[in-house]
C-alpha cells in the first residue's frame, strides 16, 4: 500500500517526466501493436488461404460407379482428409461452363464431354503442408483408375514460404522494437529516479533497506507499463478502427494478445525501473 | 563506540582522503572534527556512516566493522547513525512534520505511531509550532532544527553533522549548537565536523581532532591538553 501510495505520488510529483515516460512506453508499444495487427492479419488471410488448398485426382474415362463410390468413402478415410467430393463428367463440363462463359460456345457444340470425372479433395487444418500433400498425392497415384494428380505443389510451397516469412519478420522486427523500447523506458524511468535522488539519498542516510527503496519506484515502473500499455492498445484500435472503416477490413488482435500486450508492458515498466533505481542506487552510494 | 585504526580512504587514483588515521571515540563523547576544506572531515563522518569503506584499515561503530558488515547491514547501522548535513536536505514538497515523517516510514515505524512520534521529535528540537510550514517557509536555523528532528527519528546512539552551522548566522548557530549539547548530554554521541573556530574556541569543554591533508595533526585527548584545544 506505502509502496502504491509513494509510486502514485512520485508520478504526480513529476507529471511531465510520468506523462513522457507513458508517452515513449505507449508509443513504443504502439509500433508493436501495429506489428502485431498486421501480422495477425496476414496469419488469418494464410489460414484461409491455405484452407482452401485442394487436392484434385482425375479419373480415366469409363471407371465403374461401384468402384469409384467404394474408392470415395476410402479416400474419405485418410487421416489427412476433411471432404472429399465426386465431380461426374457432366458436373465438370457443367462447371466448366458456367464459370467460363466467354467459352459456353464451345461447351454447347461438343458431342463428347472430353472433361474427366474427379475427386476433389479438401484437407484437414494441420494437415497441410507440402509433405502432407504430397503424401496425400502419391497414395492417390496408387490407385489404377486415377489418370492424374494436381495440387499445384509450387503454390502450396509458396503459401508455406510467406507464412515462414511473416512469422520471421515478426520475431526480428517484434524482438528489435521490443529492445527498443526496453532501452527507452529503461532510459525515462533513469531520469524518473534521478530526479529523485535526493529522496533516494536521505532514505538511504535514515537507514531504509534497498528492496524498501525499490519497491515505489518499480511499482511506479509496473503502473507506467501498465499505463502505456493501455496507451498503444488505444492508439492501436484507433488505426485499426480507421483502416477498418476507409481501407480494408481487418480482424482485430485476439483477446490472448491483447492481454500478454499489457502483461509485456508492465513486465517492461518493472524490469526497467528495476535496472534504472539499482543503478542509481549504486551511483548515490558512491558519491 | 567508534574506532579508526590505520584507515586510509583513496578516491579513484587522487591523492588519498585519508591517510593512515586513527582515533577512538568513547560512548557519550562530544567531538569536534576541524581543519581545512578537504582535510578529510566528511571523508571521516561518511566512513562512520559507511558510505563507503576504507581502502586499509578497519573502522568500527559499535558492533559493526568495516571488514566484516554485509550489505544488508547497512540500513541497520545508519538507523543507529543519525547524520545532519550543512546542506539540510530537505525534501522541499514535505512539511516539516512530513519530512520527519518520511524518515519513521523509510525505518518502517508503525503508520500509527507516526504522528506521535513527529509531535514529540519536533518538540524535542523547538519546532512543533512549526510542523505544518514547507522548507521554503523556514529559516536555515530552522531548516536544521528538522533536519536534527529527522536524525533523531531512530533514535540513535551516534549523531554526526557535517558543518551543520555552516549555513547559519550566529544566533542560529548558538540556537543549534545548544541543541547538539542537549543531545549529547541525554547520552548520545556526538561527531560534529566544522571550521568554526569562534564555536570551538567557544566550548573548550569539547574534544577536538583535528585534520590536514587527510591526517590527524591534532587531538586535544592525546595531546594532554584536556578535551579542549589549549590554543
Amino acid at each position: 500500500m506505502r509502496s502504491l501510495r509513494e509510486a502514485t505520488r512520485g508520478m504526480r510529483r513529476a507529471p511531465l517526466l510520468s506523462g513522457l515516460s507513458i508517452a515513449a512506453i505507449g508509443l513504443s508499444l504502439f509500433i508493436i501493436g501495429l506489428f502485431a495487427l498486421t501480422a495477425h492479419n496476414i496469419d488469418e488471410a494464410l489460414t484461409d488461404v491455405e484452407s482452401r488448398v485442394e487436392v484434385v485426382a482425375y479419373l480415366e474415362e469409363g471407371t465403374p460407379e461401384a468402384i469409384v463410390s467404394v474408392a470415395r468413402s476410402e479416400i474419405g478415410g485418410f487421416p489427412e482428409i476433411e471432404e472429399v467430393r465426386f465431380v461426374s463428367k457432366v458436373e465438370a463440363l457443367y462447371d466448366a461452363s458456367r464459370e467460363l462463359t466467354e467459352f459456353s460456345d464451345v461447351f454447347s457444340d461438343l458431342e463428347v464431354n472430353p472433361l474427366p470425372a474427379s475427386f476433389e479433395l479438401r484437407l484437414r487444418e494441420g494437415s497441410r503442408t507440402p509433405e502432407d500433400v504430397e503424401r496425400v498425392a502419391e497414395r492417390l497415384r496408387g490407385y489404377e483408375f486415377v489418370e492424374e494428380v494436381r495440387y499445384g505443389r509450387e503454390w502450396v510451397d509458396k503459401v508455406y514460404a510467406l507464412r515462414r516469412i511473416a512469422g520471421g519478420a515478426a520475431l526480428a522486427l517484434g524482438s528489435a522494437f521490443a529492445l527498443g523500447s526496453i532501452l527507452l523506458i529503461g532510459t525515462a524511468v533513469r531520469m524518473a529516479v534521478l530526479a529523485r535522488s535526493r529522496e533516494i539519498s536521505i532514505m538511504q542516510t535514515v537507514g531504509a533497506t534497498d528492496s524498501f527503496i525499490r519497491r515505489p519506484f518499480l511499482v511506479e515502473g509496473l503502473l507506467t507499463g501498465v499505463a502505456g500499455g493501455i496507451l498503444a492498445l488505444g492508439l492501436t484500435w484507433l488505426a485499426w478502427w480507421t483502416v477498418n472503416r476507409s481501407l480494408l477490413e481487418l480482424q482485430w488482435l485476439p483477446d490472448l494478445w491483447v492481454a500478454l500486450g499489457i502483461v509485456l508492458a508492465a513486465a517492461l515498466g518493472v524490469l526497467a525501473a528495476g535496472r534504472g533505481v539499482r543503478k542509481e542506487i549504486s551511483r548515490i552510494e558512491a558519491l | 563506540m567508534i574506532q579508526f585504526r590505520s584507515v586510509t580512504k583513496r578516491y579513484a587514483r587522487s591523492a588519498p582522503a585519508l591517510d593512515d588515521v586513527s582515533f577512538h571515540v568513547r560512548k557519550g563523547e562530544f567531538v569536534f572534527l576541524t581543519g581545512p576544506s578537504g582535510a578529510g572531515k566528511t571523508s571521516i563522518l561518511k566512513l562512520i556512516h559507511m558510505q563507503g569503506l576504507p581502502t586499509e584499515g578497519e573502522v568500527r561503530v559499535s558492533k559493526y566493522s568495516s571488514r566484516k558488515i554485509r550489505r544488508r547491514e547497512i540500513p541497520e547501522l545508519r538507523r543507529r547513525v543519525g547524520y545532519v548535513f550543512q546542506d539540510f536536505q530537505l525534501l522541499e514538497g514535505l512539511t516539516a512534520a512530513e519530512n520527519v515523517a518520511f524518515a519513521l516510514e523509510c525505518t518502517g515505524t508503525p503508520r500509527s505511531r507516526i504522528e506521535a512520534r513527529v509531535q514529540r521529535l519536533l518538540g524535542q528540537v523547538g519546532l512543533a509550532p512549526r510542523a505544518r510550514s514547507y522548507p521554503r517557509e523556514l529559516s536555515g536555523g530552522e531548516q536544521q532544527r528538522v533536519v536534527i528532528a529527522r536524525a533523531l527519528s531512530t533514535e540513535p546512539v551516534v549523531l554526526l553533522a557535517d558543518e551543520p552551522t555552516g549555513n547559519l548566522d550566529e544566533r542560529a548557530t548558538t540556537g543549534v549548537f545548544e541543541l547538539f549539547r542537549r543531545i549529547n548530554a541525554a547520552g548520545t554521541t556526538v561527531v560534529m565536523a566544522t571550521h568554526d573556530a569562534e564555536l570551538i574556541r567557544r566550548n573548550p569543554g569539547i574534544r577536538v581532532l583535528e585534520l590536514e591533508d587527510g591526517a590527524v595533526v591534532y587531538d586535544s585527548v592525546s595531546a594532554g591538553t584536556g578535551p579542549g584545544r589549549s590554543t
